[in-house]
């Protein structure tokens, strides 16, 4: 009998899929039910970000950012102004300092909620979407009292944050910290022994340590890979200096090993709050600098300086001196930096914003080789993307 | 911090003497500007050698500059993990000139050297793959070039009688403002580089 000629053939995959985890275009090239190449094609969500900060103000520049990785808003907007903060070299009270890490563990919970439930979804499991996405309304709605919005909030300013916390938010918030670990704990008795949850996540897309530093991976996905890599830990910002939590790291870098360390992360985080609430000194929460940070309204009313402040920052915007600078924060999904030159006028010369997701998509390819078809959704969903920021 | 930046930087330039043309710390980073021939030689030497030890290439990205005659900066920023260091690398080059690719020693360098060639058309010697990536298919031209105007050349919208989407040259009913915030007062200031122009 004549050996029979087995083709490959090509799959496309998304752009409308629930299991692309946005507009992931991915074309794959199938030998039967086995990955040969998978390729995929972004920037369905391009809107030009870098282009049009290069046209705006820096306060203005600063809600692209919300809109960038739309799951955790707030962690990015950490990254513009501690790039902007630095090139004008000023610092924010420390009131602000300790709010701001607050809000970024509230971030990293709104992020790894979303993304475990998710790819947990994925994988079969629909129920913990449904339960998780109960938690993150109640987080989103720590981040509206604080700046009106749930989602695009706005809230880090250059010098600082928009506005003091209102009165009784951190005794709820206190309220949930205590609540939430009965929550996760039902999660993890869901997913982390459940038997098909296992079949589908062992040993698929396994990263080595190596690999995981030749593809820039970050974040979770290169905790998971063993290596114990953390920016709040090894470059500190803020005050995370003073915060006293432990980094998880997998064994295997495998899907279940990236699921674990986002888990686990959410408890460390939990502690973060505690601490950052606990320590959290009183004072202002935007700097005192009235070439950067507006007046308050009564100011204004009485003060013809003030008034002058107040109209130049809010038609100028606040120059900043001519430099470069790459700054760096640890967000849920890894390292996110913002490039930003200025050439000394309010408007930046250039932000290049480099997203976690970005490298880690780039992986896809090598991650599902060999792998069946249903891999790669585990495998998509595992490395946690987001296609605001990888399309920008 | 700064004092083993400068140190290191001491040691890259005597190291790589011929192909390090400048370096500074400024805000407590390390930036070297290298020849654009050299940057593969110069980024083994950082990913390998024991004082560099820079195993992470975290991004790539291009900065135009249209006054000069290389107009363009393409800027590598890399981690080391095992010294806890980051540095970046500068390399110039213009729209002819092709930038040896780095995707030998970095698999990372893949995309992000896509992403300079799509926004800047920087071009990549070397790279295997050397597509657009984030515009769209059939895409003329590099957004981020700042002679490339902000609303583009071209919109899109869907045509009823033909049943698929067009493509028009851009119409803006108003003109696109920029607003020059440089001029009025600080040329009133004696002693501004600007009173001296007017």
């Amino acid at each position: 009998m004549a050996e029979a000629q087995i083709k490959t053939f090509n799959i496309n995959f998304g752009p409308q899929h629930p299991a692309a985890h946005g507009v992931l275009r991915l074309i794959l090239e199938m030998s039967g039910e086995i990955v040969e190449r998978a390729d995929p094609h972004i920037g369905l969500l391009h809107r030009g970000t870098e282009k049009l900060i290069e046209y705006k103000t820096y306060a203005q520049a600063t809600p692209y950012f919300d809109r960038l990785d739309y799951v955790c808003p707030m962690n990015q907007e950490h990254a513009f102004v501690r790039a902007v903060e630095k090139l004008l070299g000023i610092e924010a009270p420390p009131r602000a300092q300790y709010i701001r890490v607050l809000f970024d563990e509230i971030g990293r919970i709104l992020n790894h909620l979303l993304n475990i439930t998710a790819f947990a979804g994925d994988v079969g499991a629909l129920t913990p979407m449904l339960w998780g996405f109960e938690e993150r309304e109640k987080l989103m709605e720590f981040y509206e009292r604080v700046c009106g919005a749930r989602l695009h909030a706005n809230y880090y300013r250059v010098g600082g944050v928009a506005a003091d916390l209102p009165a009784g938010l951190v005794e709820d918030i206190l309220t949930w910290i205590d609540a939430f670990p009965g929550w996760l704990g039902d999660i993890e008795k869901l997913l982390n022994n459940n038997r098909i949850f296992k079949q589908r996540t062992v040993d698929i897309g396994v990263v080595t340590a190596e690999q995981a530093l030749d593809w820039a991976f970050t974040g979770p996905n290169l905790r998971a890979s063993g290596i114990a890599w953390d920016l709040r830990k090894a470059q500190p910002y803020a005050v995370y200096d003073e915060m006293d939590f432990d980094i998880p790291i997998g064994k295997n870098g495998d899907c279940y090993d990236r699921y674990m360390v986002r888990i686990l992360e959410m408890y460390e985080s939990l502690k973060i709050m505690r601490q950052a609430i606990e320590k959290m000194p009183k004072g202002p929460v935007r700097t005192e600098d009235r070439k950067v940070a507006a007046p308050s309204r009564g100011e204004m009313k009485r003060s013809m300086e003030a008034l002058i402040h107040h109209f130049k920052l809010f038609t100028e915007g606040f120059h900043v001196p001519a430099g470069e600078t790459y700054s760096v924060v640890e967000t849920p999904k890894g390292e996110f930096g913002v490039y930003l030159v200025s050439d000394g006028t309010n408007k930046a010369y250039r932000c290049k914003i480099r997203a976690p997701a970005f490298a880690h998509l780039q992986a896809t390819d090598f991650m599902s080789k060999g792998h069946m078809l249903a891999d790669a959704v585990a495998n998509i969903g595992s490395i946690d993307i987001v296609f605001g920021e990888i399309d920008r | 911090m700064t004092q083993a930046l400068q140190d290191l930087g001491d040691y890259l330039s005597s190291a790589l003497a011929q192909d390090v043309l400048s370096w500074e710390v400024a805000k407590g980073e390390l930036m070297i500007t290298v020849r654009t021939p050299a940057i593969t030689k110069v980024m083994a030497f950082l990913r390998d050698d024991s004082n560099c030890q820079f195993k992470q290439l975290m991004d790539i990205c291009g900065v135009d500059y249209p006054g000069r005659e290389q107009r363009f900066d393409v800027v590598y920023n890399l981690l080391s993990l095992k010294h806890n260091q980051r540095i970046r690398v500068k390399v110039n080059t213009d729209e002819e000139t092709a930038v040896p690719s780095v995707v030998s020693l970095y698999s990372s360098a893949g995309w992000f050297e896509r992403e300079v060639w799509d926004m800047f058309g920087v071009i990549f010697d070397g790279n295997p793959d050397l597509r657009r990536i984030l515009t769209d298919y059939g895409f003329q031209g590099h957004p981020l070039r700042k002679d490339f105007p902000l609303t583009g050349y071209v919109e899109v919208r869907y045509d009823d009688d033909q049943k698929r989407v067009v493509y028009e040259p851009v119409k803006l009913t108003q003109d696109f403002r920029s607003f020059d915030f440089l001029s009025p007062w600080e040329g009133m200031l004696p002693g501004d580089e600007k009173a001296g122009k007017a």
